[in-house]
């Protein structure tokens, strides 16, 4: 039994926004980086298969530079066996990042593939749809339950409200995870200092092909129109939402 | 711009994200097709008839609910028929299913979560958010000459007004599906009902620990209000899913939604920026709460609970 689950070192902005000089990104030195997490879930759920089938493999993939290998050591560090980074600089589109993705599921032939439903920062929920589009693979979307069978998975995907569509797909198959399936193990510190050392295979990508879309400019949303900012204390705030809320529910 | 609109459908009806579809295609200015993929898509194209759509192409298929491959391949086809400049879909878990994987198979210019759409000359531009929706982004797809979209719920009002849409069929050759829907599963009914509520006093992952969900849910009640939840509180175990606000959740829409620690992400925002009066609490002043709420306040949350507390004495 192999699983080979797809994670994103993703970014996050923090209180304050600059822009680089074309206007185009967020300049880099306003970002943090995190594993992304629905991936955390998508490799609780894939330690946990491997667990329970007894042996098997938990292969971690991940596109990007040097820095994204952060990524897949958390995973390391949670249990999974070997991380794979496919070689990226810059941003890519969804599409491309399956691109990349593609090769190394081809040459690893897994049993399943999992990837997150989005990522934190992008939100485009489409790298683990494109993926299985481009492998040809049967596929679930907003997975929160995997029951493994002969040749097939019965799974429950979570639709908008809550409604379950419980789903027999054909394996081997791509599922993208949802949050909440399972929880997510801490890593040791002990694990996070051995995933540290170990070796990760860098690949190179193939041919990426043209870009989804081209970014034209980038810019902070006109937010709280309309929306009055209560200053003052603690104790001064409080006074008035009890205004508000006593002046809305006559 | 030839626009195609894939219509969704769950259990005999239409759903609300179609009619949203045809009001975002008239930004492009048409002509506009409406595709309904059914068993029995004649009732369904009737609920889609309405002003603005140009024709009603209709594909008769073996599956009742929507299924992964079988919508695939009927889009892959209505496309290769159609040619259309733009298709459009929902940002929803079932167009997350086969939406990308065409656009990658096909390699159409391709974006999701789209909540703004416009034209520059002949240029397709669409609008979404980047960076955990603290920032927006205006982008285009050179070099291609057909885009498919994923569409954000609710960014658009439903089209409405009866229409004079010509009608067609498309026979679609599916191959097989691979995915097959066996049943539905309802969510368990919890012990309040946060839509029908008045007030309800909403918490997210700003609470920190479950030890201290008690004091909220003893604050809502000396307030008169309802605790409900976001989406965090829910995977942790913390809360039963009838408690949570947002897309996956419950959609409310309160007199009074009072917001504490919670950053406001679009799926709990889908289910609440149509509340009366949103009255936000966060530490973070950049958090996305703060574009819906009437009103704010950049602060602790256990440092205003505390006052309420003792004003609700």
């Amino acid at each position: 039994m192999k699983v080979l689950v797809c994670v994103k070192q993703v970014a996050v902005l923090g209180d304050e926004v600059e822009f680089t000089e074309d206007e185009r990104d967020v300049d880099p030195d306003y970002l943090d980086f995190a594993l992304n997490e629905w991936d955390t879930y998508a490799t609780e759920e894939a330690l946990r298969i491997i667990e329970g089938a007894g042996s098997g493999e938990v292969v971690v993939v991940s596109v990007g530079d040097e820095d994204s290998e952060d990524a897949l050591r958390r995973c390391l560090a949670m249990g999974a066996d070997r991380g794979i980074r496919v070689e990226a600089e810059g941003r890519l589109d969804p599409i491309q990042v399956a691109r990349a993705l593609a090769e190394v599921v081809r040459a690893e032939s897994p049993d399943l593939v999992f990837a997150g439903v989005q990522s934190s920062d992008s939100v485009q929920a489409a790298t683990g749809g494109a993926l299985a589009g481009l492998l040809e693979l049967p596929s679930a979307a907003v997975v929160t339950k995997i029951e493994l069978g002969d040749g097939k998975a019965t799974v429950h995907r979570e639709l908008e409200g809550g409604l379950v569509d419980v789903v027999e797909v054909d394996t081997p198959a791509l599922l993208t995870i949802q949050t909440g399936i399972n929880e997510p193990r801490y890593a040791t510190l002990r694990a996070i200092k051995q995933a540290e050392q170990q070796e990760i295979d860098v690949r190179s990508p193939g041919d990426l092909g043209e870009p989804a879309y081209v970014m034209r400019k980038m810019f902070v949303p006109q937010k709280g129109e309309g929306a009055e900012m209560l200053d003052g204390s603690p104790a001064v705030v409080a006074q008035r939402i009890k205004e508000i809320v006593g002046e809305r529910l006559t | 711009m030839s626009v195609l609109v894939v219509a969704e459908h769950l259990r005999g009806q239409t759903r609300p994200i179609t009619l949203e579809l045809i009001s975002a295609a008239q930004e492009l200015e048409g002509p506009t097709t409406v595709a309904v993929i059914a068993k029995d898509p004649g009732a369904l194209a009737d609920q889609v008839g309405v002003t603005g759509v140009d024709e009603i192409v209709t594909v008769a298929v073996e599956q009742e609910e929507f299924e992964n491959d079988v919508y695939r391949e009927a889009v892959e086809q209505l496309i290769g028929d159609r040619s259309p400049a733009v298709t459009l879909v929902g940002f929803t878990v079932n167009s997350m299913g086969f939406a990308p994987a065409l656009a990658a198979k096909l390699g159409l210019g391709f974006a999701s979560d789209v909540f703004g759409l416009s034209r520059d000359g002949s240029d397709l531009i669409a609008e979404r958010s980047f960076y955990g929706s603290k920032v927006s982004a205006e982008i285009e797809f050179p070099g291609h000459d057909q885009v498919l979209l994923m569409i954000r719920p609710t960014s658009w009002p439903p089209a409405e007004g009866a229409g004079s849409a010509s009608r067609s069929e498309l026979s679609a050759t599916i191959s097989g599906s691979r995915a097959r829907h066996t049943e539905f599963q309802e969510v368990e009914a919890g012990d309040v009902d946060i839509t029908t509520a008045d007030f309800l006093l909403s918490v997210g992952r700003g609470v920190g620990e479950k030890e201290n969900l008690g004091q909220f849910d003893d604050l809502a009640q000396k307030m008169g209000a309802t605790l409900s939840v976001s989406r965090p509180l829910v995977d942790q175990g913390w809360m039963p899913n009838s408690r949570q606000v947002g897309q996956s959740g419950k959609t409310v829409k309160p007199k009074v939604y009072l917001a504490l620690g919670i950053s406001g992400a679009v799926q709990h925002l889908a289910g609440m920026k149509t509340s009366g009066t949103i009255i936000a609490v966060n530490t973070d002043p950049e958090a996305a709460i703060f574009s819906v709420a009437h009103y704010g306040a950049v602060t602790d949350l256990f440092e205003v609970a505390e006052e309420l507390d003792k004003l609700y004495a």
